[in-house]
């Protein structure tokens, strides 16, 4: 009981204990986002505690513990979590100078709920041996029976396939995306499965001729420790979608302050190191993705891939239409 | 077989217990069981709420493959558990034959690994990318088509999957069953001219029954309640379901309605299964064992039990954690770090602190059920039982809603009345998680104490009455050491469930706290398998330490077992 009434005691006055620090609710990974939180805390003395876990249920967490809930950052990997949280007023909207300037418009809340930290992109990887890259242009290309059982694509529950059929509502209307989605279920080389890992796999040897993955993915298997992975990475293809178009498909990680924060300042400035050079830099050179923020250096892995043209489309409309694509997934067959 | 019992055992409670509506006893039962209940009956609020369309759409699309693939699921992984759990236990305590001391324990390691691992190594050696059909290919020089393959990643390899870690459960029950019966039942129905196939049959398997159900139905719920398994192998069932309408259609309610359906099927079988018990029921008669003298199995026979046990080992463990191991040493260097060793900390204190309470908890309820049996308080221990059919995810949130309408309510007051304010008092805290764990897990004790105590005799209790001891004092001195086997069983149980348990460790824990298995999910999530064998291996090592003290004390809790 004693113990009890000391831990009582400690949730009382820890806040009072550690007057700089920020919570951080992160659909992140642990891994992906703890070695830039420490070198934070060496760098301003301002502890950063985190818990991860999946973004809609962290969303519901934060929901549920309301005005007095702890956490201060709300951190995603995809912008339709970001957008439903703002929709359910649990984020604050911030000033900031520093990160208007270094994240581009697109890439941000309008109204400064939510900002976006990297981009990741998903595109199209084909089979070297067995497809060239010139029979390749676009998404809505996919649909065509040419490729009958010969593409992979993960399940329609992954939210990146989600936000890749919202920004296709976007652009083409629903009823429109519902014919592409039913004809691309057709095409399929199987039922889908796995990860993006898997669909790279599953192209390196011959089940299926072309996958969409996000690009990071095949970054990892290419610098993977693992020879098999590295070895299947080599026998596949980037192909960059809708170059001559709108541009390949982009979604983003990125973090917004929480409504209930009462230290909403000291999360702005976490996010303004999130937003900077440094780790900028980390993030292009460790998880192989896009930084949002023009002139950083990117990894080896990255430069060999060129430049992309991205779709200008903003991205709080992926979360706008993410119920939307995943019914039409549903009618589709898309499992 | 009259000779079984047949007791019927409101008779022996004293009319003064089953009168005293106010026995603290009741009450505290009562009190408790209500409490855990709330996270269960916020869940069944939801059908009250509006969900919109969803369920027309749900209906229209994919609600019937969702109830299908459920139902394909749990047939499919219960008949493989009984056979793979019921076979061996029967072989290793009634025969001697190559192997079967080492056997006799090593049939439970499969218990130690979490169904998502085991499913993850699986894909990774038999995938169409994996080694053994890259070497296939290569040696035979195939492409992809030529050749037929069986693909994992299907329903028929969930079932696989979770059958190969599930089947324990029924092992484990079903032993203990067959080592407490006593033997002169065996004997007399060998003298009746039964052969050893028929006693086991006619005889020996009714008498387990409970115990074999116990274990089967916990499989069913878990199986049920699987998420990481289905998910990975792109079968769409009732869980997966409930994911994609929060996550993906973003009705939360919908997925609870969803969560309730489920939770509705359960119960219904459930209480077919109590009521077809209740047309009969064993007691031992006596507890006098004679030493049980194994016959030996010699040549092909004897192989064949070797066979029989050994097969469920090799494909629910060795091979897994050989693989798991493989990985882990091309990986461990950038995997264990020293805060590696702080996870194992939390998991192991997690677990403990879990089967501990949950046993305390068990006890006092089981036996309070035992008390006072009415119609209440079996509904209340039957309603505690759906907690580990739900998604752990689902009951996660539960659990959060009490506790977060309690901290902002004592929150709002104190602001008001004191002009402090207090905070979440309870909501990520260690006592939530500990809770949720109560809630998910308590039933798997609740069935093993259960199933021990309805076989001791209840004049047992009358004993104890009449030397003047009550009721506490009878639990204490004859319950608890008659049932030590099961109290350790539970003990046990609960202890790897929670080494293992996921989702809601994902969602309730506090803050910069980590476990093994949440660095195991994470890295798997990334689809970085090799790195997460590190930290699966030491579930699995951490997880065998209690299933090697289990089956030693029960082999020894038999009286004059050798």
């Amino acid at each position: 009981m004693k113990v009890f009434w000391t831990y009582v005691c400690l949730l009382f006055f820890s806040n009072a204990l550690f007057a700089t620090e920020v919570n951080i609710y992160s659909a992140r990974k642990e891994a992906l986002i703890k070695p830039l939180l420490d070198r934070y805390t060496e760098q301003t003395g301002v502890e950063v505690n985190l818990v991860t876990g999946k973004a809609d249920a962290l969303i519901k967490r934060l929901e549920l513990e309301g005005a007095n809930s702890p956490a201060d950052l709300l951190l995603t990997v995809d912008v339709g979590r970001l957008h439903r949280a703002k929709q359910l007023n649990l984020l604050a909207a911030v000033e900031s100078q520093s990160l208007n300037e270094a994240i581009p418009e697109i890439y941000r809340d309008p109204d400064g709920f939510w900002f976006g930290l990297s981009l990741r992109s998903r595109v199209i990887v084909y089979a070297k041996k067995s497809v060239s890259s010139e029979r390749l242009s676009t998404y809505e290309a996919l649909a065509d029976p040419v490729w009958k059982n010969k593409i992979c694509v993960r399940s329609s529950s992954n939210i990146y396939n989600q936000s890749l059929v919202s920004s296709l509502v976007a652009h083409l209307g629903e009823e429109k995306t519902e014919l592409w989605a039913k004809a691309l279920v057709s095409n399929l080389a199987r039922s889908p499965k796995g990860g993006d890992r898997d669909q790279i796999k599953a192209v390196s040897v011959g089940q299926c001729s072309l996958a969409l993955v996000n690009t990071y993915y095949l970054a990892g298997m290419m610098t993977s420790k693992i020879a098999s992975e590295v070895t299947a990475a080599s026998k596949v293809g980037l192909f960059w979608p809708n170059q001559n178009g709108r541009g390949a498909h982009v979604n983003i990680s990125g973090a917004g302050v929480t409504h209930s924060s009462t230290r909403k300042e000291e999360a702005m400035r976490l996010l303004e190191y999130f937003a900077g050079e440094q780790a900028q830099a980390w993030y292009a050179e460790n998880n192989h993705e896009y930084p949002v923020r023009a002139g950083i250096a990117m990894s080896e892995t990255l430069k060999q891939w060129g430049e992309f043209k991205s779709d200008q489309l903003a991205l709080s409309k992926l979360g706008e239409l993410n119920t939307s694509a995943v019914r039409l997934m549903d009618r589709a067959g898309w499992k | 077989m009259s000779s079984l019992g047949l007791l019927s055992w409101p008779g022996f409670i004293p009319d003064w217990i089953q009168r005293s509506r106010f026995h603290p006893w009741l009450m505290g039962l009562i009190l408790i069981a209500s409490l855990l209940a709330i996270p269960v009956f916020c869940i069944l609020l939801s059908v009250f709420l509006d969900s919109g369309d969803v369920w027309q759409h749900l209906y229209e699309t994919v609600l019937v493959s969702y109830i299908l693939n459920s139902l394909a699921l749990v047939s499919g992984v219960g008949f493989l558990v009984l056979s793979l759990g019921i076979i061996p236990a029967w072989l290793v305590t009634m025969y001697k034959f190559p192997g079967r001391k080492i056997l006799s324990w090593a049939l439970l390691l499969p218990m130690a690994i979490p169904a998502y691992i085991i499913a993850y190594t699986y894909t990774g050696m038999l995938d169409v990318a994996g080694p053994l059909q890259i070497m296939l290919r290569e040696f035979f020089a195939w492409e992809y088509g030529d050749y037929w393959f069986p693909e994992v990643r299907s329903l028929g390899g969930a079932i696989f999957m979770l059958a190969l870690v599930l089947y324990p459960y029924v092992y484990l029950l079903s032993r203990a069953a067959f080592i407490e019966q006593s033997l002169c039942v065996l004997e007399v129905s060998r003298t009746l001219g039964c052969g050893p196939f028929r006693s086991f049959y006619k005889v020996a398997i009714p008498l387990a029954r409970p115990a074999i159900i116990a274990g089967l139905s916990l499989v069913m719920m878990e199986t049920l309640a699987d998420y990481g398994t289905v998910q990975y192998f792109g079968v769409a069932t009732f869980t997966t379901g409930i994911f994609r309408t929060w996550f993906g259609l973003g009705s939360s309610v919908a997925a609870a309605q969803l969560a309730v359906v489920l939770l509705m099927l359960i119960m219904l079988v459930v209480i077919l299964e109590a009521w077809s018990r209740q047309q009969a029921r064993y007691h031992h008669t006596s507890n006098r064992y004679s030493k049980l003298i194994r016959k030996p199995l010699r040549g092909v026979p004897g192989s064949i039990a070797t066979i029989a046990c050994v097969l469920p080992v090799a494909f629910g463990f060795v091979i897994p954690a050989v693989q798991l191991f493989i990985w882990a040493r091309q990986t461990w260097s950038d995997v264990i770090d020293k805060e590696f060793f702080a996870l194992i900390g939390h998991s192991v204190e997690l677990a403990a602190i879990a089967s501990v309470t949950a046993v305390l908890l068990t006890l006092f309820i089981a036996y309070g059920k035992r008390l006072f049996s009415n119609p209440l308080t079996s509904f209340i221990v039957r309603f505690l039982g759906m907690g580990y059919a739900i998604p752990g995810t689902v009951i996660a949130v539960g659990v959060l809603i009490p506790f977060a309408w309690l901290d902002n309510s004592v929150d709002a007051w104190m602001r008001l009345h004191m002009g402090v304010s207090t905070g979440l008092l309870f909501s990520g805290t260690i006592f939530a998680l500990i809770f949720a764990y109560l809630v998910r897990f308590l039933p798997v004790s609740l069935n093993a104490v259960d199933a021990g105590l309805s076989k001791v005799r209840p004049s047992m209790d009358e004993a104890g009455r009449s030397m003047g001891l009550n009721a506490g004092n009878i639990l204490r001195k004859i319950h608890v050491p008659m049932l030590k086997g099961s109290i350790l069983t539970a003990a046990l149980l609960v202890f790897v469930d929670v080494l293992k348990e996921l989702p809601a460790t994902l969602i309730l824990r506090p803050f910069n706290f980590n476990t093994l298995a949440i660095r195991t999910y994470e890295l798997a999530n990334e689809e970085r398998l090799a790195e997460a064998a590190s930290p699966a291996l030491a579930i699995v090592l951490v997880g065998i330490i209690p299933v090697i003290i289990l089956s030693r004390s029960i082999s020894r809790s038999r009286t004059g077992h050798d």
